[in-house]
């Protein structure tokens, strides 16, 4: 169904080598430790993996939505972690490529494409998770500023060695509607008034950081505006689709990743003289998860095709997202089952992938968020 | 000035290695590679291309699915590829591989400034004999298991790899090298290569094009050419399990001691 291009098939294999050979053998560390190499965000730089959706006149090397999605599988497939910082990468690519200005698409993107520097997505607050519209954020004019206050949470590519700008959302007025009173600003971390937070001691995907940012009288100054006043949510709402499949495509390495490691594991493992691969149970179960794995992808690959022929994706990638994260949690779940007690213990790849595959449900809208989404496709 | 790098699609060896009921080894039942030593040319080539600005153009003589390793190694960064590939090339032992590509390098033409770098041998046969025949055939000099290359003017200083020591070896230039994969760790592709790669040229060199070459006669290319025929193929019969001795060094040491004393040996 998806022949994918002679292009795809190099870009497949070469982060593949790349992952394998750099990411893989940091990837346990990275879990305990929670400190993100910062190498790593140089060399996926220098092999423009992070300019993967960013024009080559701020230093990109552009390919398409499906393409993204195979990346971001390869690299999932090794660590979740790094999967994670590298999808929320292109997301903030792909927003300030379509509302940047050019002074701030060759800043911004330029530092990422060819320093590695990481930019974070500021929208979720502590009263506004699903609920984008319940911001409480404010952005003041004064002069030839805003002045921003308030805090955020759960911010993605924001820690003590991680983020060097990010796109914030505030209410600029808040007499207005939530699709008018909002606006995005590009701040940088040097900013006054731009304070790191608490680092989130998480589950899963402990390698990624996630912080709290709080802005106090954070002055930014107009030319930093992303996209125009009272477009913010506008802005935040075009990500939703593509960052939809990006993770799903995460779910999508993550559930390979547990595939691969419970059938290795079965095929060694001997129980009563045989290996456990030789039994039904076990085989039905592979099966099972291999068949998920499988309809996860295609969905993926289908909502990221859509998006490549500039056609409605939203059901698409929410059902992608969904089904995706889901089916990644059910594999994970069942390969530390064949693990058996081993795949309770730190020692084996399951037991961090079925703690990272627990978010995938949950951020970037919540598996119920994106049945409501399909519902209210269906139904108009 | 240019080089040129030869190049080997391999079986990947690292993995298991299939063989056919004939004893011969089964090529399509293992994935290809392009070979270690090979790439390690390749990166070294590319490193002198980063610090020169020369052209590096890849050769390689092989079925048709080559190309695929050849586009990798433009993705790379190498700026050319050449294929040599004829039904008439076919069952080329080293004598009449080595004839073939001595043919197709004077195909390409080599300057007074150029330079052909080659793998030291490559994994599926293991016989180190192509580099150096083609260096004789084109009566260049030639240094073997380069781990090391300095270019200067003129010249290049090479770092010749022995078992207890090294030599460094002066030569003029044009002049060949064959690599061990200690020369250099191969790059990895970027995006940006991956996608100039297709529009990058790529000739395929057939027995039309080279067979006026003086070195190309009927009786020194392919299977009739080729002095060297494989008397029999078979995998080795596998070692048995050996005995793992646990304890102490010491006690380990007193336990071998023991057993080899048992067998007469000391």
């Amino acid at each position: 169904m998806y022949e994918l291009t002679r292009e795809q098939e190099i870009l497949v294999k070469m982060v593949r080598e790349f992952s394998e050979k750099e990411i893989a053998p940091n990837a346990q560390e990275l879990d305990i430790t929670g400190e993100f190499p910062a190498d790593i965000t140089k060399k996926m730089a220098e092999l423009d993996l992070l300019g993967l959706n960013v024009p080559v006149e701020y230093g990109g090397a552009p390919m398409n939505e499906v393409s993204k999605v195979l990346a971001i599988i390869e690299v999932a497939r090794t660590c979740s972690s790094t999967a994670e910082m590298f999808a929320v990468q292109l997301l903030v690519n792909g927003i300030i490529a379509a509302y940047g200005t050019e002074e701030q698409k060759q800043k911004y993107l330029g530092m990422t494409c060819r320093e590695g520097k990481l930019g974070a997505f500021g929208l979720t607050e502590p009263g506004a998770g699903s609920d984008a519209g319940g911001l409480q954020t404010t952005a003041v004019e004064d002069g030839d500023s805003y002045i921003l206050n308030g805090s955020k949470c759960f911010i993605s590519n924001l820690g003590p060695g991680e983020g060097d700008y990010a796109i914030v959302f505030a209410v600029t007025d808040r007499a207005k509607k939530t699709h008018s009173g909002m606006t995005a600003f590009l701040v940088d971390r040097s900013t006054p008034g731009f304070i790191l937070g608490k680092l989130e001691d998480k589950m899963g995907i402990r390698g990624a950081a996630v912080s709290e940012l709080i802005l106090k009288d954070c002055r930014v100054h107009k030319t930093q505006i992303l996209g125009k006043v009272g477009k913010g949510f506008n802005i935040a709402m075009s990500g939703l689709d593509s960052g939809r499949v990006a993770i799903a495509a995460q779910a999508c390495g993550e559930g390979q990743a547990a595939l691969d490691a419970a059938i290795a594991y079965s095929k060694q493992r001997v129980q009563f003289g045989k290996p456990i691969a030789a039994k039904q149970g076990i085989q039905w179960y592979l099966a099972e998860m291999a068949t998920k794995l499988e309809a996860a992808k295609l969905l993926t690959l289908k909502a990221a095709d859509l998006r490549d022929r500039k056609e409605p994706a939203g059901m698409n990638a929410s059902m992608a997202k969904f089904f995706a994260a889901e089916a990644a949690n059910e594999i994970a779940a069942k390969a530390v089952q064949i693990h058996g007690g081993y795949g309770y213990m730190k020692d084996y790849a399951v037991e961090r992938i079925y703690r990272d595959a627990r978010i995938l449900t949950i951020y970037e809208g919540t598996s119920e968020v994106q049945k409501i989404v399909i519902a209210k496709e269906l139904l108009k | 000035m240019k080089i040129i790098v030869c190049v080997k699609q391999v079986p990947d060896t690292s993995g298991v290695v299939a063989v056919k009921e004939d004893g011969t080894m089964d090529r399509a039942a293992m994935a290809a590679i392009t070979n270690h030593d090979d790439l390690a040319a390749v990166e070294a080539a590319l490193k002198i291309k980063d610090a020169t600005d020369c052209k590096v153009i890849v050769l390689s003589m092989g079925p048709a699915p080559a190309e695929g390793m050849l586009r990798e190694l433009l993705a790379m960064g190498c700026d050319e590829a050449y294929l040599i590939s004829a039904r008439e090339f076919g069952g080329s032992d080293t004598y009449a591989t080595s004839q073939i590509i001595a043919a197709a390098i004077n195909h390409i033409g080599l300057g007074r400034e150029d330079m052909v770098f080659c793998g030291r041998q490559a994994i599926d046969g293991d016989t180190a004999q192509v580099g150096p025949q083609i260096a004789e055939k084109l009566n260049l000099p030639q240094v073997t298991y380069a781990a090391g290359i300095k270019v200067e003017d003129g010249s290049i200083t090479t770092k010749r790899l022995l078992e207890d020591g090294f030599m460094l070896l002066k030569m003029s230039r044009p002049c060949l090298v064959t690599c061990v994969k200690e020369l250099a760790t191969p790059r990895y592709m970027r995006v940006s290569g991956i996608l100039k790669c297709y529009s990058k040229p790529l000739t395929v060199l057939d027995y039309q094009t080279l067979k006026n070459d003086p070195l190309i006669d009927d009786d020194t290319i392919g299977l009739k050419g080729s002095p060297t025929n494989v008397y029999k193929s078979f995998s080795p019969p596998s070692k048995d399990v050996g005995v793992m001795l646990d304890g102490t060094p010491k006690e380990a040491v007193s336990a071998l001691v023991a057993l080899l004393s048992e067998k007469h040996i000391i």
